[in-house]
């Protein structure tokens, strides 16, 4: 029975962790087709805006986290603006050479993906320089729940809801509101939704933001339970990737099946058998997703719906 | 080239003849300027340890070979790879393991293969299930990475006295100290390359001593380079690239794309096995931080910055950005490299190297000709 309740407060954490680190990848990789392996970085510069706020400005926890999420939103942007889509550095060579010197990164795959590690070497080593090798913590609020001989940190828990509800804002944002209609529009054919009046280039640069200001917020729900250290978004990236590959296109829906199956497979082998054949089982589920569901579960999902509707 | 036809074949000497077979769409340098210029470089690296650090280039040398072997895989076969390391690091632990059971000069030797086999091997089956299982291309990086990920979480976790292979422990973050001294040959006749110099004095420069172990990686890395150039100018070679440019078209024409992918990408982990044996070997050392994600990732920055379509940029961009990030000892250094790769990739996405080869052949030429159509050099690369 305690056992039963470990194993489920567990898979919470599990599928808390997986759903918050893969969810602002998501986004970039699976909407907008960019690898971005600053996804860690992301993640860090929400957990060092989130900590310093509270630390040095003495800002309220709430607060901090959603500043976390915003400043990291913001440099999302930037990034977007300046490497991703390459818009400023090209105004400014159309101003001074009469020519483009950068080619957006949009659907080159593995050129995106080696231009943002250049990112994460430099926000890491930045980090490093300009604050040490570690900062100081902020405390993990709400105190533990006990039961039985064994207490569980109340955050931890409070941590899945917000997966959960942050889960449903995106799938609202995208489905039910004017910009989520207008995005999905720019990424499913880019030419058609420029006919109907989309601003495309801003429809890029905001859905990349999104996607940054969702990845700053994991960092900044993490901030109270993970060492402040340069190196902290390495320990989402796994995670991050692997529940992206198995989750499909359907960037909500696949997150959360995907959070779900893995979580219960990271909890279950982490339960038996340890941290690290957790991560090992994890990877194998991996493979073996690919082996058989190329298209990740929710591509899967779509197959059989379009067999049904064929046989129907 | 037909080299094959009897009437060409009389008319051309012996060294054209040579000279063909490394020459084609996929390599620059076609020039009799540039085999000049290869031999003069060569020479140069030969006579280096009389004035530099001998030492520290043949590290860079070794790593070189690193990074040839994910231009392959990745700048001739389209298959980006962040997994070269982890066929480097397990060619480096299987070496270590190997030779330190059996530290005789048969035994060593002995290693030097198994290491070498371990990273193909390994690559062979990661190879295989990603392959013939139809992951397809960026999905085959993220697992490549991935894998690196785990080898890395496993060999810091082997600390224990569990972990030991024979009377080989394989250390965790500790690493594999100890390994015996690189000895090549058999029990009599056997030679040792490290630790071994041998004294040289030239008269104006003075005496100094020179590493045998320096000239063995030299030879095998412009043994390397050329028998690669062999192969990516081959028939083969150019179904490495046509599966890079296209796989469906390649299919089209009947060619197996998942069996080259394949076995390009065994040769491949062969090759950085054996960069992980020598690096094993000229360290005499072996840890877990050659599978750390920074680790795995230089033969990326080398190859994209030199130019990935390219042998020799994937050797000079190696032996330069390491030259760089060793003088650069500092925290500024990883910014700087950062912020290399992020301007070459944005501003020059096919590399240092191409680049200035098109300059090269452009002021050779003159403005006029240059970009013709007819313009004898390798820069009328197979596109679509």
């Amino acid at each position: 029975m305690v056992n039963g309740i470990n194993l489920a407060l567990q898979f919470l954490d599990s599928f808390a962790f997986i759903v918050l680190a893969a969810a602002g990848l998501a986004i970039i990789f699976g909407i907008m087709g960019v690898i971005n392996l600053a996804h860690g970085e992301f993640i860090l510069i929400g957990a060092y805006t989130a900590t310093l706020a509270v630390t040095q400005l003495g800002l309220p926890l709430v607060v901090a986290m959603l500043v976390g999420g915003l400043v990291t939103g913001l440099f999302g942007i930037l990034t977007e603006r300046v490497i991703i889509s390459g818009a400023w550095p090209n105004y400014i060579s159309q101003q001074t050479l009469g020519r483009d010197i950068i080619e957006p990164l949009y659907d080159r795959l593995a050129d995106s993906m080696v231009a943002t590690f250049g990112l994460s070497l430099i926000l890491t080593q930045g980090a490093r320089i300009r604050f040490g090798n570690s900062i100081d913590q902020i405390a993990t609020p709400f105190g533990a729940i006990s039961y039985g001989e064994f207490s569980y940190s109340t955050y931890r828990i409070v941590l899945a809801g917000v997966s959960i509800g942050l889960l449903l804002a995106t799938y609202y944002l995208f489905t039910r509101t004017d910009f989520g209609m207008r995005a999905r529009a720019t990424i499913q054919d880019k030419e058609t939704a420029q006919a109907m009046g989309v601003n495309t280039d801003r429809m890029y640069m905001l859905t990349f933001g999104f996607g940054s200001a969702l990845a700053g917020l994991t960092g900044a729900l993490f901030a109270p339970v993970i060492t402040m250290q340069p190196t902290l978004g390495d320990q989402f990236l796994v995670e991050a990737f692997v529940a992206v590959v198995v989750g499909g296109p359907s960037v909500v829906l696949g997150t959360a099946l995907s959070g779900g199956v893995l979580g219960a497979i990271l909890a279950t082998f982490s339960n038996l058998y340890g941290t690290f054949i957790g991560r090992i089982a994890l990877l194998v589920a991996a493979l073996i997703a690919l082996r058989f569901l190329p298209d990740g579960i929710t591509g899967f999902i779509e197959q059989l719906r379009q067999r049904r509707q064929e046989s129907d | 080239m037909s080299t094959d036809s009897a009437t060409g074949e009389a008319n051309r000497s012996l060294a054209s003849r040579l000279r063909s077979r490394f020459e084609g769409p996929n390599t620059i340098g076609e020039s009799r300027g540039f085999w000049v210029g290869f031999v003069v470089a060569v020479a140069a690296l030969a006579v280096y340890p009389a004035f530099g650090d001998g030492s520290q280039l043949s590290l860079f040398m070794v790593l070189a070979l690193l990074g040839l072997s994910l231009s392959i895989v990745w700048g001739y076969s389209g298959v980006l790879s962040f997994g070269q390391v982890v066929f480097f690091g397990i060619g480096a632990y299987t070496f270590g393991v190997v030779s330190i059971n059996f530290a005789t000069p048969g035994g060593i030797t002995a290693a030097v293969v198994a290491g070498i086999a371990g990273g193909g091997v390994s690559a062979a089956i990661l190879g295989y299930f990603m392959f013939y299982g139809g992951v397809r291309d960026v999905y085959v990086t993220i697992i490549t990475l991935v894998s690196t990920i785990v080898m890395h979480t496993f060999m810091a976790q082997t600390a224990g006295s569990e972990w030991a292979i024979g009377e080989a422990a394989l250390g965790g973050f500790n690493g594999m100290p100890d390994i015996p001294v690189l000895t090549l040959g058999v029990e009599g006749a056997s030679y040792q390359f490290m630790y071994n110099p041998f004294p040289m004095r030239v008269i104006g420069i003075g005496s100094f001593e020179i590493s045998p172990f320096y000239y063995l990686v030299l030879l095998l890395l412009v043994g390397t380079y050329l028998g690669l150039r062999i192969l990516v100018n081959s028939d083969y070679g150019r179904v490495m690239v046509a599966v890079r440019e296209d796989e469906d078209r390649t299919e089209m024409f009947g060619y197996n794309v998942t069996r080259v992918k394949f076995v390009v990408f065994t040769l491949g982990g062969a090759l950085a096995g054996l960069s992980g044996v020598l690096y094993a070997a000229r360290n005499v050392y072996i840890d877990p931080t050659v599978f750390s994600l920074l680790f795995a990732t230089l033969p990326v920055i080398w190859v994209s910055i030199g130019g990935r379509k390219s042998l020799l940029g994937a050797v000079v961009a190696t032996l330069a950005v390491e030259y760089l990030r060793i003088s650069m000892a500092g925290e500024l250094a990883l910014v700087l490299l950062g912020t290399l790769l992020l301007v070459t990739i944005l501003v020059l996405p096919s590399g240092f190297v191409p680049w200035l080869h098109e300059q090269l052949v452009e002021t050779r030429l003159g403005p006029g000709e240059a970009g013709g159509a007819d313009a004898p050099d390798a820069s009328s690369e197979v596109s679509d």
